[in-house]
């Protein structure tokens, strides 16, 4: 991916001429013509390793020939060069067709009951490219079938033609090498070291890329055959990566989804969550009617008019705020934020269900909204600094974007925290060790270049002072800042202005002539002025009494700090949900209208490049209604207009708004608090959610969530040794609240700090603690 | 009439051989002196000068090896030396390393000082413990005496044992700690070698040969052998002869000459065929016992000197259960990387099996031949090629006892008949 004009070498293949880039693959220049030489170790995103001998073909240079067929895998042009492949030469034919030959003479031709057949390319070459009948007399090689190399992945022995693509992946793609050819001759296999099971963030792609039915998904096996599936184009709704997808549905139930092909974001690989995280959508407690809160208190089901109703007059009937979670498309984002301003006449919306901060609103509204910064930009950047981000648990195609980069350039990587993480370490970074919160003061200090890009997470927002930092590291450098959410939905709900302060498009709501190029597309006479509530501010506001109605989309309570007040709140507001499933919102709302999932809708997410990401519904028949459906349709009902009956309509409003090109929102200076000291048994937390973890869109994933990483809570050597622990000890960690107790892990970690996950099985932080990151605790030996 | 040179094996007969006093006695490091003393460029010339040629098989100029390394390139260099002799019939490498091993560690100083390296790894095979505590001895033994140690120093790896970390690239990945199979080459070892660093792998007796080359000359060296294979060599006869063993003779000997020097095959018994240079090169018959073994001579004659590995067999001996064992064992030891050789092998052994038993038809043999053609020449080493050169060499000259096993309906030979203890009675 660069632009730099490389030279470009012809060369003959059959017959015909074709100019390629220095360094390009005998077998890619084939391609190029649309000849398709038969492979299976090859791989153009792995290193070649010339293994399973399919695609040799006959190749000479300036008249010399090569004295034997030649793998056309492993083989760069060179000028001159005449490739002859089993389409003109009678001898890589033979060679071809005797390599296919053996490779079936193992293998136990068991198409009917794999996963595989029907989209096999064993199965498929051995049908272009081998012989109808085997001359194999002999006795067949059989292993034990079929081994868990993880909770997630099976391995059936006797299928898999040793191409290597699965262990090949796992050491230079993942970083990741927990599984490895072993044993040799025909018996040679793939396997897992002894303890140490196959758990890794992306082992679902081996799984795709394997050429064989060798590696199974356990949650696909014998779910389906390939041509029984409809599949979709998609983008997933994990993460602000933004990957290309594809969903393949059967009868209306989706049963896998797969990583798609996109060079410029994803590659071809995804995550396992990505991958394997989908039975959300079809777990039980789905919503399938509109409820209403009777007078008896109890919700029972209700029509869809009796539900709008209900909705619209308790909308009306209060000062009324949006709360709409980081997962809503783009559109429905855009919906949410016309919404609050047409139908309820406020600014107090807030897309940031979870930790957040003013600070960070300003630096998302003065230097994120519109921001360009891009995966090239990783490509080609000269050092990348991250600051509050774990790319690999949350953001991992980010991570293998920068595992490439370091892999292949060894680009510089600095990480700004304050435990050493498996990903960092994979990265090869270097960790620059901060107390919790003291992140400010590294920042300034780190000198970067134009070339250099800034990864922000959206932790960045839990210290003061960092976001600020960041920006006058930025201004000081001129280095480029990208901040990537954890959410899909984050980014796009900026840009929709689904934030107190901002109207679609990055406009300030303060700014009069940005309020005026809303007001003419919305034909509306006038929006609010005044800056509105933050999601904190706003459970307070309901709390006070201030404000009466919430309308409630794809949020989780208890992801935000404080959430014993958010759920409060929620019990003392009319509250209407628009839900997917039941949830700690949908119990205590007022009026539930269920909302179409992601599989059953069209849309898109803004990933953290602000690259659109759209999908089509993969669902065909499904009655449920996107979420700027419902929102049009209570506005109606409140006498108002956001006329966005579908998705279309919302893309076309959204493109007719054009650029903001007026003065952006400033950022005020934050300082950093000083360093607050601990002793003895007080630590100061720090935190950040696992990719694999308890997450609402992870339910029902069993074999998924048997990979997640151990939960522990790791301090340094030096407390460890005040406190008398070692690893494996109890540690038990406590705050007023309430306390966890986990395992410990003595790590590389500042000395201050004890790190535990997010929300993962048995540490919940905010629920347990009520604190995530910059608080003290105590921690001591349990 | 050509006669023994003995240079490697000059004083095996004496007790005391293998210590580092008799090989001082007969003037052992005056070599690794006279070369340190020299520019490293000029030891090379003299190696190039020499026509000494790489005496693992392939036969490739040492000298011309060792001036691929790039010079002055501020990286640190390797020698490897290859000690992991495993195939069956070829048996120089651990006698010389157990009679004068010695001149392994002289000749590793000076080819480490010519490529200007400071560190020789000697890769041996994991099986031979005697020849490793023996060649350990004679390395600690130069520490000693201050031969190694000032800026070179020499390294004893023991293998675990497989064929293929005798391919040189194998043996690297061996060497760093991984499973030995080949790499993909370029880049070759010269370029990224061990730990990605120039290095020069390179056969015991190649090594072995150096101080002696060093010692008295290129033009001495030049002055034995043939027009292209200069100097003289191991050839180890094994198999039914009357004194199997190791003779030293120039290059283009004659088998013939070697069985006259050595009291040829055992008594009243006929040469029915042969190796010349181990169970990977193509076997030869009584017609080639005057093929000049040299690498020219015996590419010419349709098959390779390799090791020099003469295996005789008499007219006791089944070819088709001869070829069975070898093909067995390349199958044991196929590294698995690449198809061909993976399965073909797993193949060929069940093909001849029932062949040898009689169970196999004419149509097999035609197969047998088809899959070798399958598997010559596209499999990702040598290894996969060397599986195929005992079956189509053996079909070539003794395609009627194929054929007469399948029409006996077994085999047509007494097993014992060929052992040892043939006729010693029940």
């Amino acid at each position: 991916m660069t632009t730099e004009v490389s030279e470009m070498i012809t060369v003959v293949v059959d017959g015909f001429e074709v100019s390629v880039p220095k360094g390009t693959l005998v077998i890619r220049a084939a391609e190029k013509l649309g000849i398709q030489i038969p492979r299976f170790c090859d791989h153009p995103l792995l290193d070649p390793v010339g293994a399973c001998r399919q695609c040799l073909v006959d190749i000479e240079i300036n008249g010399r020939a090569f004295p034997k067929p030649q793998a056309s895998c492993t083989i760069p042009v060179e000028p001159g060069m005449i490739v002859k492949t089993q389409l003109t030469s009678p001898v890589a034919e033979k060679a071809q067709r005797g390599v296919m030959e053996l490779l079936l003479i193992n293998h136990p031709l068991d198409c009917p009951v794999c996963d595989k057949g029907g989209e096999c390319p064993l199965q498929n070459q051995a049908m272009s490219n081998g012989q109808g009948e085997t001359r194999f007399e002999g006795v067949k090689r059989t292993f034990q079938k079929p081994i868990n190399i993880s909770s997630q992945v099976l391995l059936d022995r006797e299928r898999c033609v040793l191409c290597a693509r699965c262990t090949r992946f796992s050491a230079q793609i993942a970083s990741d090498p927990f599984i490895t050819l072993n044993e040799r001759g025909a018996l040679q296999q793939v396997g897992i070291y002894e303890n140490q099971p196959f758990e890794s963030y992306f082992s679902g792609n081996a799984v795709q890329i394997c050429p064989v039915g060798a590696l199974t998904g356990a949650s696909y096996r014998f779910r389906a055959r390939p041509f029984d599936l409809v599949s979709t184009p998609s983008a997933c709704e994990h993460c602000a990566s933004g990957c290309d997808m594809r969903t393949d549905v059967r009868r209306g139930k989706t049963l896998r989804r797969l990583a798609g092909d996109d060079a410029t974001v994803n590659e071809e690989w995804n995550c396992d969550k990505g991958r394997w995280a989908f039975k959300y959508v079809t777990s039980v407690d789905r919503l399938t009617t509109p409820l209403v809160r009777n007078s008896a208190g109890e919700l029972v089901a209700a029509s869809w008019p009796e539900a709008l109703a209900a909705a619209a007059n308790g909308l009306k009937a209060a000062k009324a705020a949006v709360l709409v979670g980081g997962r809503a498309t783009h559109e429905d984002a855009y919906g949410y934020s016309k919404f609050a301003r047409v139908a309820l006449g406020t600014n107090d919306i807030d897309f940031r269900s979870r930790l957040s901060s003013d600070e960070e609103r300003e630096f998302l509204a003065a230097r994120v909204v519109g921001s360009t910064t891009t995966y090239l930009d990783i490509d080609r950047a000269d050092q990348v600094l991250l600051v509050g981000f774990e790319p690999e648990e949350e953001s991992p195609i980010v991570f293998l974007r920068l595992n490439k980069q370091v892999r292949k350039r060894a680009l510089k990587i600095t990480a700004i925290a304050t435990k050493l993480s498996i990903g960092v370490e994979k990265l090869k970074g270097e960790f620059v060790k901060v107390a919790p919160g003291q992140e400010a003061g590294a920042i300034a200090s780190q000198s970067l270049s134009a070339k250099s890009i800034i990864l922000v997470g959206e932790r960045a927002g839990e210290s003061a002072g960092v976001l600020s930092a960041v920006a006058a590291l930025a201004d000081a450098s001129s280095a480029k800042i990208a901040w990537i959410p954890r959410r899909a939905g984050e980014r796009g709900a900026l840009e929709a202005g689904a934030i107190g302060n901002l109207l679609p498009g990055g406009r300030p709501v303060t700014d009069a002539a940005a309020r005026v190029d809303i007001a003419a597309v919305w034909g509306t006479d006038a929006l609010p002025t005044s800056i509105g509530k933050s999601t904190q501010e706003i459970y307070a506001a309901v709390n006070s009494g201030e404000i009466g109605a919430l309308l409630v989309g794809g949020v989780d309570p208890l992801d935000g700090e404080n959430s014993q007040a958010a759920l409060a709140a929620l019990e003392k507001a009319f509250v209407v949900s628009l839900e997917i499933a039941s949830s700690a919102v949908t119990q205590r709302a007022d009026v539930v209208l269920p909302v179409a999932a992601v599989t059953e809708k069209s849309g898109s997410f803004l990933n953290w490049e602000g690259r659109a990401r759209s999908f089509d519904a993969a669902v065909a028949d499904s009655l449920n209604r996107s979420d700027l459906r419902i929102l049009s349709m209570i506005a109606e009902e409140m006498g108002t207009s956001v006329n966005l009956a579908t998705v279309t309509a919302a893309i076309k409003e959204i493109a007719s708004l054009g650029k903001w090109d007026g003065a952006r929102v400033s950022l005020n200076k934050v300082s950093a608090p000083s360093q607050s000291a601990v002793s003895g048994d007080q630590f100061i937390l720090t935190s950040w959610r696992r990719l694999l973890d308890l997450g609402t869109l992870q339910q029902g994933e069993e074999n998924l969530a048997g990979t997640a990483r151990k939960t522990v809570a790791v301090i340094s050597p030096k407390r460890a040794e005040a406190l008398g622990v070692v690893d494996g000890d109890k540690l038990k960690i406590s705050t007023s609240l309430g306390s966890i107790t986990l395992n410990a892990l003595v790590e590389d970690i500042h000395d201050d700090a004890v790190w535990a996950p997010r929300n993962s099985r048995g540490s919940q932080l905010l629920v347990n603690l009520g604190v995530a990151h910059g608080a003290v605790v105590t921690v001591v030996k349990a | 009439m050509t006669k023994l040179t003995p240079i490697l094996s000059a004083h095996w007969d004496e007790k005391d051989s293998f210590t580092i006093e008799a090989y001082k006695r007969h003037g052992g490091y005056t070599a690794s002196a006279k070369a340190l003393a020299m520019d490293p460029d000029a030891v090379i010339q003299l190696v190039k000068d020499s026509g000494l040629r790489g005496r693992g098989g392939a036969g490739f100029p040492t000298g011309m090896k060792w001036g691929f390394i790039p010079q002055g390139d501020n990286k640190d260099h390797y020698l490897v030396v290859n000690a992991d002799e495993s195939e069956p019939g070829t048996c120089k490498d651990m006698p010389l390393l157990m009679a004068n091993p010695h001149v392994l560690v002289e000749g590793c100083i000076i080819a480490c000082h010519a490529i200007r390296a400071k560190h020789a790894f000697i890769y041996i095979r994991g099986e031979v413990t005697h020849v490793a505590r023996r060649l350990n001895q004679a390395i600690e033994d130069a520490y000693k005496a201050g031969l190694l140690g000032n800026g070179i120093d020499v390294v004893l790896h023991i293998g675990a044992g497989a064929y293929i970390c005798g391919e040189e690239t194998a043996l690297l990945d061996s060497l760093e700690g991984f499973r030995g199979q080949p790499r993909l080459r370029p880049p070759f070892p010269a370029i990224a070698g061990l730990y990605a660093r120039p290095t020069v792998v390179n056969n015991v007796e190649s090594i072995s040969a150096v101080p002696a080359i060093i010692a008295n000359g290129a033009e001495w060296y030049q002055a034995m052998g043939t027009e292209k294979s200069k100097g003289a060599t191991l050839y180890s006869l094994s198999g039914h002869v009357k004194n199997p063993g190791q003779f030293e003779a120039p290059l283009g000997i004659t088998l013939r000459e070697i069985l006259e020097l050595s009291g040829g095959v055992r008594e009243g018994h006929t040469l029915k065929f042969w190796t010349p240079g181990g169970s990977s090169t193509p076997i030869f018959t009584a017609e080639h016992l005057d093929v000049a073994l040299d690498y020219e001579g015996v590419a010419a004659a349709g098959s390779m000197l390799g090791t020099k590995a003469l295996q005789i067999f008499d007219e006791t001996t089944c070819v088709v259960r001869a070829v069975l064992r070898w093909t067995e064992f390349y199958k044991h030891e196929s590294c698995g990387k690449c198809t061909p050789c993976r399965e073909g092998t797993w193949w060929l052994v069940q093909l001849l099996r029932d062949l040898e038993a009689g169970k196999g038809t004419e149509a097999d043999l035609a197969k047998l031949l088809d899959l070798c053609d399958n598997i010559m020449g596209r499999s990702f080493c040598a290894l996969g090629d060397g599986a195929t050169s005992s079956i189509t060499s053996s079909i070539k000259y003794f395609r009627d006892e194929y054929i007469a096993h399948i029409t006996h309906g077994g085999c047509p030979f007494d097993p014992v008949a060929s052992t040892l203890f043939a006729g010693a009675g029940a």
